[in-house]
């Protein structure tokens, strides 16, 4: 099996691994005040101190969570309220759902915000919350958060960072650069799924969206999920070799472009390990089940929970008409092998060649 | 042998797809999806695919085989439910299976099976495939009381040659839930699905209404010289034959004949029927020549002698005693158990 589908999920990190299995050895409630409580309090912490150091935040501002999911609709609940929110034409569902009256933002042709737009939107609505994703996880298009953080800024406007993509791969201190808060999930940089955390500025203010007991100083209620968050303080900063992982996907992408692959957002800035492949005239769930059955994992970034495949709404905004539905999306874990590559290349010429057969042949 | 098996998450195609595996073909399960469940039961933000596909699924995972789900609801929507609301905005009385076995099930999913290079496709119907010294042969299922072969008397000889039909040779459904159980499939015991799987509720009437508001205009109701005898709620309730939803002064007839233009439905005693059906887009699983057969003139009619004649595409029925035809349904030729075509009722 090549797995080239780490942008759904990385591969557990071996160090994430011995974290979480550690923890789940060690037992206990981090808000009992006994000694096994005492005993997870203390991995909890450092967990969030280790967090906080790599993302250059305090530890009293990061949120653990289940995940970028709840860490975005966390985010919208406590920063959106009484604000218009402004949303990003291509971000993913986590954010589309859990904000359904935001306005859009449209992108350019190349997937990138189109910062225009947003200082027009800023304009009508000065004290919005805005959400933009990092890095796009069909795309692996990298928004310009500097700009669009400085035009917040100057409008009174919050901006929230769906960095979900970007945490491990393409890290950027987007508190630095003007983010009120940012989204992260460990299981998108190695760590086991289960856990995430909303991290913001210091001292902002974060209303519960589930309080139970609170913990989290009231920002999440639930017992934390203390083998995933322990995974995930392990996982991240590890290192991550993106110049290699850049060129494989560099390699891949010429080389199916020689076969007739479109090359979705290919002008933009890009994660290093993100390949979106448009093959005119071939529905994009025939060629993930074409894949599947040559053994290779991709994955169509607009699949639902059933499986069902339909035209994605990030490439229908990038203009991309009927391509919207014949893209698939490859993307390379961060411990990618040189024959990975070649194994996907040979699977790719075959369907590529199969499909050009079958084609209906034009008058 | 590489098997596409079409799954709907019902107990029929499960087994099939059991017994495939069982066979020791590479089995590749498929689910069509054809409309939005969250949609047709109306509860929004339920899942578009709902039940039937989780338990697909969960059969694919116990069999051990690979499965994956198709979005066909574009196609679905196009050549199934608005040629349905169409059909009876013209004054037919439909067969949407037809369509979708013609349309999805033997169309797109056997092309795309063949794209993935498979060797056949199988599915859950009640129909036999029996090989014939000139290619496969359409039968009758044993068990009668299941047999399907009148919603497929489209298939065309060449789908017939890809296709397998493993629970036409089963004497009856209770066999196949005991394969299910012994399969250890969870769907052994569920229940049979409804006659019209996009309409869930039961009433076609809301879905001509969204799609052909006209075919539930009110009309009269007239008899055959021309007098009125009273008012109906759309063409679209009505079929030919029917003796229900007709106005008091037409008690004890039934329907004649359904004018769209007009919107008029046009009663008359029981009993006048006619010998002489025109037929269109005949589908041969034989020579194409004039033949003496049994006719089907609905889904559970019983056989009727009859003589037919080719005519281009569509064909002239004769038949030995006068019948009730209703212009959309199919009309079946049989010949023993044995399929030699159909085509749509004019």
């Amino acid at each position: 099996m090549i797995y080239l589908d780490a942008n759904a999920t990385e591969p557990l990190r071996p160090e994430a691994r011995d974290a979480a299995l550690a923890t789940m050895e060690t037992g206990g409630n981090p808000s009992s005040v006994h000694q096994a409580g005492r005993a997870a309090r203390k991995i909890l912490e450092a967990a969030r101190e280790r967090v906080a150091d790599l993302t250059h935040a305090r530890p009293a501002d990061v949120v653990f969570c289940a995940g970028a999911t709840e860490a975005n609709a966390l985010a919208i609940h406590a920063l959106g309220a009484g604000r218009s929110v402004l949303i990003g034409a291509t971000e993913h569902d986590a954010i589309r759902a859990a904000a359904p009256h935001a306005l859009p933002l449209p992108v350019h042709p190349n997937g990138q915000v189109d910062l225009v737009a947003l200082q027009a939107h800023l304009t009508a609505h000065p004290g919005a919350l805005v959400c933009l994703m990092a890095a796009n996880n069909e795309t692996g298009v990298l928004h310009d958060i500097e700009s669009a953080a400085k035009l917040c800024a100057e409008a009174g406007a919050l901006l929230h960072v769906d960095a979900v993509q970007a945490v491990g791969r393409c890290n950027q201190d987007w508190l630095a650069l003007g983010a009120a808060s940012f989204a992260l999930s460990g299981h998108k940089f190695g760590g086991p799924p289960g856990a995430g955390a909303l991290v913001t500025r210091p001292y902002l203010e974060i209303k519960a969206l589930i309080r139970g007991g609170g913990q989290e100083l009231g920002r999440r209620g639930g017992t934390p999920a203390l083998p995933a968050i322990a995974g995930l303080a392990a996982a991240l900063g590890k290192p991550y070799f993106a110049g290699q992982i850049a060129a494989w996907r560099d390699e891949i992408e010429a080389f199916c472009v020689t076969q007739g692959a479109v090359s979705v957002g290919a002008g933009a800035p890009r994660l290093p390990n993100t390949l979106c492949l448009a093959l005119p005239g071939v529905r994009a769930d025939i060629q993930l089940i074409t894949l599947d059955m040559a053994g290779i994992c991709v994955s169509s970034g607009s699949a639902c929970s059933s499986g069902k495949v339909t035209a994605s709404h990030v490439l229908l905004a990038m203009g991309l008409g009927d391509l919207a539905g014949q893209a698939i999306r490859v993307s390379l874990p961060w411990n990618a092998e040189a024959a990975m590559v070649l194994k996907f290349k040979a699977a790719y010429e075959a369907m590529a060649r199969r499909a050009l057969r079958s084609a209906p042949q034009s008058a | 042998m590489k098997v596409v098996v079409a799954m709907s998450g019902g107990v029929d195609s499960s087994v099939v797809a059991g017994l495939m595996a069982r066979e020791g073909h590479e089995v590749i399960g498929v689910t069509l999806q054809l409309y939005d469940h969250g949609a047709a039961v109306g509860r929004k933000g339920a899942c578009c695919a709902g039940q039937d596909i989780h338990d697909a699924k969960r059969v694919a995972d116990r069999l051990g085989i690979a499965h994956y789900v198709i979005d066909s609801e574009t196609r679905f929507k196009d050549s199934v439910i608005s040629a349905f609301a169409d059909a009876y905005a013209q004054g037919e009385t439909p067969v949407p299976c037809i369509a979708c076995n013609q349309h999805l099930k033997f169309g797109d999913l056997l092309e795309m099976a063949k794209g993935l290079g498979a060797d056949a496709l199988a599915t859950g119907h009640y129909v036999r495939r029996l090989e014939g010294p000139n290619g496969a042969e359409m039968h009758k299922a044993v068990d009668e009381t299941r047999d399907q072969s009148w919603f497929l008397f489209a298939t065309t000889q060449e789908q017939l040659d890809f296709c397998r039909f493993p629970l036409g040779a089963y004497a009856s459904k209770a066999e196949v839930r005991v394969v299910a159980a012994e399969m250890g499939l969870a769907v052994a015991e569920k229940a049979d699905s409804q006659d019209i799987c996009f309409v869930p509720s039961g009433t076609y009437v809301g879905i001509v209404e969204k799609l052909r508001p006209d075919a539930l205009e009110e009309g009269e109701v007239v008899s055959e010289d021309g007098r009125v005898l009273g008012t109906h709620q759309g063409i679209a309730r009505y079929t030919i034959g029917q003796a229900k939803r007709l106005p008091d002064k037409a008690a004890h007839m039934v329907v004649k004949s359904i004018e769209p233009g007009t919107k008029r439905i046009v009663v008359g005693p029981r009993g006048t029927q006619s010998r002489i059906i025109r037929l269109r887009d005949v589908n041969w699983l034989t020579a194409s020549e004039e033949l003496r057969a049994s006719v089907k003139l609905r889904a559970r009619d019983s056989l009727r002698a009859a003589t037919i004649r080719p005519d281009g595409q569509g064909a002239m029925l004769e038949l030995e005693e006068p019948a009730l035809a209703a212009p959309g349904q199919a009309a079946v030729f049989y010949e023993g158990s044995r399929i030699l075509g159909g085509g749509f009722i004019i």
